[in-house]
């Protein structure tokens, strides 16, 4: 069992506060990602648990083990590097064996573990190696490797695939995933590209300016943001923003439509819709077309409605062209709601 | 060297090959200019005492070791050897056990008088350092350090310590923290960290390190000639005798201290520009 | 160990040994310099100052720097541009031109005295081709002006490595981005060297000259190889005032004389070439 648990974790870097009272809890074998723009707090979050970097006030808890006070190797946690970290004075087999032979395992045992980690990252013909004659994902296999023979009861990850290129980053972001679920441990994972947070998730914990906006499923990250900065970081493109102002009687007026829309509220809200959640159609909000993508899979058209940019992505054989008046309706259980003074989501 | 050729930018062809010939030139005579006085050096060396006085001098090498072993027979002179190597060796050692950790912590650590600390250290660049061997000699007097080789490895210390903290920060800060920070989550403690992952990879950059403070220790003169008196080394030796040496003596004395410079370069050439290009900043 | 503590640790052993060895003599040589025994006294600068050969060797010594240095920073930028170009050989020729780093001043002040000696390598050229008749005494007082092109010469040879050793390293820093976007604007090489090497090299520059210059102020024992007591100069007198007469005060007045000039120099080209905030690569 490792729960991760954090609590009232804050970290100032001088006058700067770099994270303000961090709650979170990670159930055991989660895997759970931070997800936020650089700056955020993430990687700063990520190395308070793994103890590379001391919290101001807070703590954290790892299998019911009050751990904050402990150094990295007495907290049952590994870690996965972004530029990888291999040592370049090791083979891949002693660089994978290094924390066994750390724990003073004996020389079948660690030969035993390097070689089943080794395979599990299809990297048993490169024991030998040393990192100088790998390549960047195969380094990154090395990494993955290293700190999964660890058997630890947690594993931490900082942006490990951000230095591979496309198309390795979606092989391995799939094998990862593979991985880590038979492996049984806990994982946080930070990243800063939505796609891979959706596709790896158990939960995502978006994060801003150094605290945590919603801690949820991916899919209910997307489809039911907490605030309006999540709406505009997950989705690509980004969520769309009206003003409505209230007309009574749970109905609102949105760029001269009558949308219904929360019946609780008389002071003007944002109206808010995923480009994908739009239709031509013969009544709804009229919009300029402005520039027009065809992608391939669908059209993006971005357009503008009463001087706001509004974006929508169409079915790929609708011929639109610049300067075109679009009638375009919004699908109407896909519509949000947010209060302009809190930025927060109304129900 | 002749094949040392440039890339010129595409011209006309005459003015090209001109252009070319003219910096292929100025390559082989800068070299000239370095290496040709050596050669005079060596040629004196291995001549016999009786050459080296005569009139004109040959352009060719002899290979008679007269004037070396009039040399390696000269009264203290392989004394003064020993003394330098003493003086270098412990130099190098002080140099590089005081100097090391302070070069890791700059390249480690953020802390409070860190500005302070590095311009004391850049400071002491600044200063005409065998100048402090003079109320030293005094306090050695009195301390019971005078005329010794450690009293004067204090002070070729002094004059390396500068460079060892420089080089070697910069060479920890080639080593990325993320190394140690890995090391430190697969079971290490800070110290285990650095002797497993940090020592084995800087140990080159600490090598040369250490020559560099032995090279420094082993040409310094002034302190040298000021601290010592029976116990000199070979440049105060040298120096101490330049007035009524012979020719002879001088030339194999100053190739003795030359060959140790010859195999230093050619020992650290590759951090000569990684510690320089750091140590500018 | 606490993370807060260890970085102080690290850096007390550099901290109190250059306490020791390099502030602690800094206030003792000041203090011997200001008193003659009994409380604060001016009498040894008067004394030094007074002393007949101190404008002369005041103005050796200035003179040789400004002779030596500014040819060595023309000549080291000449040689690091001509390596930076350099396809072939590089570190065939960089470790040729890199050799006199590792000489010390005694060692390079005899190698030039096998040229300049009587009996000695010029002589015997200058004979061979018939451009004398006789062998002819050049380092002695009737030619100081080639005693002094002598001593800068072996100067130039000896010390101009350092410079080029920084100078290189501050190239290899600057972009080739900068040289291309230059060469597309149409700049020629020369105007490249003008408008993009030199200004992006100043914090090496800098760097370089200090140093140079502080050590021009020390030269010492080539001018003992070479010239004797034909060229006095600062240091040599210092050492004559510490050993021939016995007078500590009056070294150590000296001592600050040069120090001083030291500082007042690098001031002047911390000035000089200072890099404004932000416009550093």
């Amino acid at each position: 069992m490792a729960e991760i648990q954090i609590k009232n974790i804050a970290k100032n870097f001088g006058s700067y506060q770099a994270l303000h009272d961090i709650n979170l809890t990670i159930a055991d074998q989660e895997f759970m990602v931070l997800l936020g723009a650089s700056g955020c707090g993430k990687s700063t979050l990520l190395r308070i648990i793994a103890g590379l970097e001391t919290a101001t006030t807070g703590e954290v808890w790892i299998g019911g083990r009050r751990v904050d006070h402990l150094s990295p190797k007495d907290r049952g946690i590994s870690m996965v590097f972004q530029n990888y970290a291999v040592f370049p004075h090791l083979t891949v087999f002693e660089n994978i064996g290094f924390g066994l032979r750390m724990q003073k395992l004996p020389d079948d045992e660690v030969t035993r573990r390097v070689e089943r980690t080794a395979g599990l990252m299809h990297i048993d013909q490169l024991l030998k190696r040393y990192s100088g004659e790998l390549s960047g994902g195969q380094r990154q296999r090395v990494a993955v490797a290293r700190a999964l023979a660890m058997e630890p009861d947690v594993i931490l990850m900082d942006e490990p695939l951000s230095n591979l290129d496309a198309l390795l980053r979606l092989e391995m972001r799939a094998e990862l995933k593979g991985v880590l679920a038979d492996s049984k441990t806990t994982a946080i994972y930070v990243t800063h590209d939505q796609v891979e947070a959706m596709s790896l998730a158990d939960r995502i914990s978006v994060m801003h300016q150094g605290r945590i906006v919603q801690a949820a499923t991916p899919i209910e990250v997307y489809r039911n943001p907490a605030a309006e900065f999540v709406a505009g970081f997950i989705g690509n493109p980004p969520m769309n923003f009206l003003p409505a102002t209230p007309s009574g009687d749970g109905k609102w007026q949105v760029a001269g439509q009558v949308l219904d829309g929360p019946t609780s509220r008389s002071a003007p809200l944002q109206f808010a819709v995923r480009p994908e959640d739009i239709r031509p159609a013969d009544s709804g909000l009229t919009a300029t077309a402005k520039v027009v993508e065809p992608l391939g899979a669908h059209l993006l058209v971005t357009c503008e409605v009463e001087g706001t940019m509004f974006r929508a992505v169409l079915d790929s054989d609708l011929t639109v062209h610049v300067g075109d008046q679009l009638t375009l309706a919004p699908q109407p259980d896909r519509i949000r709601w947010f209060d302009p003074e809190t930025t927060l989501a109304v129900a | 060297m002749t094949d040392a050729v440039a890339d010129l930018p595409a011209d006309t062809g005459a003015s090209r090959k001109a252009g070319q010939f003219l910096y292929g030139a100025s390559v082989v005579l800068l070299c000239a200019w370095v290496i040709v006085p050596l050669y005079f050096l060596l040629l004196n060396t291995l001549s016999s005492p009786e050459e080296v006085n005569s009139f004109p001098k040959s352009f060719l090498p002899h290979f008679d070791l007269g004037s070396l072993t009039f040399f390696a027979n000269f009264q203290g002179i392989l004394r003064a050897l020993w003394n330098s190597v003493l003086v270098a060796a412990m130099t190098m050692v002080m140099s590089i056990v005081i100097g090391a950790p302070a070069g890791y912590a700059l390249s480690r650590f953020e802390f409070r008088g860190k500005e302070a600390f590095r311009l004391l250290i850049l400071l002491t660049r600044a200063f005409p350092l065998p100048l402090l061997a003079l109320p030293l000699a005094v306090l050695f007097i009195r301390t019971g350090l005078d005329d010794t080789a450690f009293g004067l490895a204090l002070v070729h210390t002094t004059l390396a310590i500068p460079f060892a903290v420089l080089i070697t920060f910069s060479l920890f800060s080639g080593i990325p923290i993320e190394l140690e920070e890995a090391a430190w989550t697969l079971g290490c403690t800070r110290f285990t960290a650095f002797t497993k992952v940090v020592l084995p990879l800087i140990l080159p950059g600490i090598t040369a390190s250490a020559i560099f403070a032995f090279v420094i220790s082993w040409n310094e003169v002034f302190a040298a000639a000021v601290l010592t008196i029976e116990n000199r080394t070979l440049p105060a030796f040298l120096l101490q005798t330049l007035g009524e040496a012979p020719l002879h003596l001088k030339f194999a004395g100053g190739f003795i201290l030359v060959v140790p410079a010859l195999i230093f370069i050619f020992a650290v050439r590759k951090y000569l520009f990684a510690m320089w290009g750091i140590a500018n900043r | 160990m606490n993370a807060r503590i260890l970085p102080y640790m690290l850096i007390l052993p550099v901290t109190l040994f250059l306490c020791l060895f390099f502030l602690y003599p800094f206030v003792l040589v000041s203090q011997e310099a200001f008193s003659t025994g009994d409380g604060f006294t001016l009498d040894n600068f008067r004394d030094v100052a007074s002393y007949w050969k101190f404008p002369i060797s005041l103005q050796n010594t200035l003179l040789l720097a400004a002779a030596v240095v500014p040819i060595q920073v023309a000549l080291a930028l000449l040689m690091a541009t001509m390596v930076n170009r350099m396809q072939k050989g590089r570190d065939m020729v960089l470790y040729i031109w890199t050799i006199p780093l590792g000489i010390s001043d005694l060692a390079a002040g005899i190698i030039w005295l096998a040229i300049f000696e009587q009996s000695g390598f010029l002589n015997s050229m200058m004979t061979g081709l018939g451009i004398v008749d006789q062998p002819m005494n050049l380092l002695s007082y009737q030619s100081p002006l080639i005693v002094f092109v002598a001593i800068a010469l072996a100067e130039i040879w000896r010390a101009t490595a350092i410079m080029l050793v920084i100078l290189v390293a501050g190239i290899g820093l600057i972009p080739k981005e900068y040289y291309e976007a230059a060469e597309v604007f149409g700049a020629s090489p020369w105007k490249r060297f003008l408008k993009v090497t030199l200004p992006l090299l100043r914090p090496s520059l800098q760097t370089a000259l200090i140093l140079r210059v502080v050590l021009a102020f020390e030269v010492f024992a080539v001018v003992a190889a070479l010239g004797g007591t034909l060229f006095p100069v600062l240091m040599g007198e210092i050492y004559a005032y510490q050993f021939d007469l016995q007078d500590g005060g009056a070294a150590a007045a000296l001592a600050l004389i040069v120090l001083a000039i030291s500082i007042a120099f690098t001031l002047v080209i911390l000035r000089a070439l200072r890099v404004p905030k932000g416009a550093t690569i």
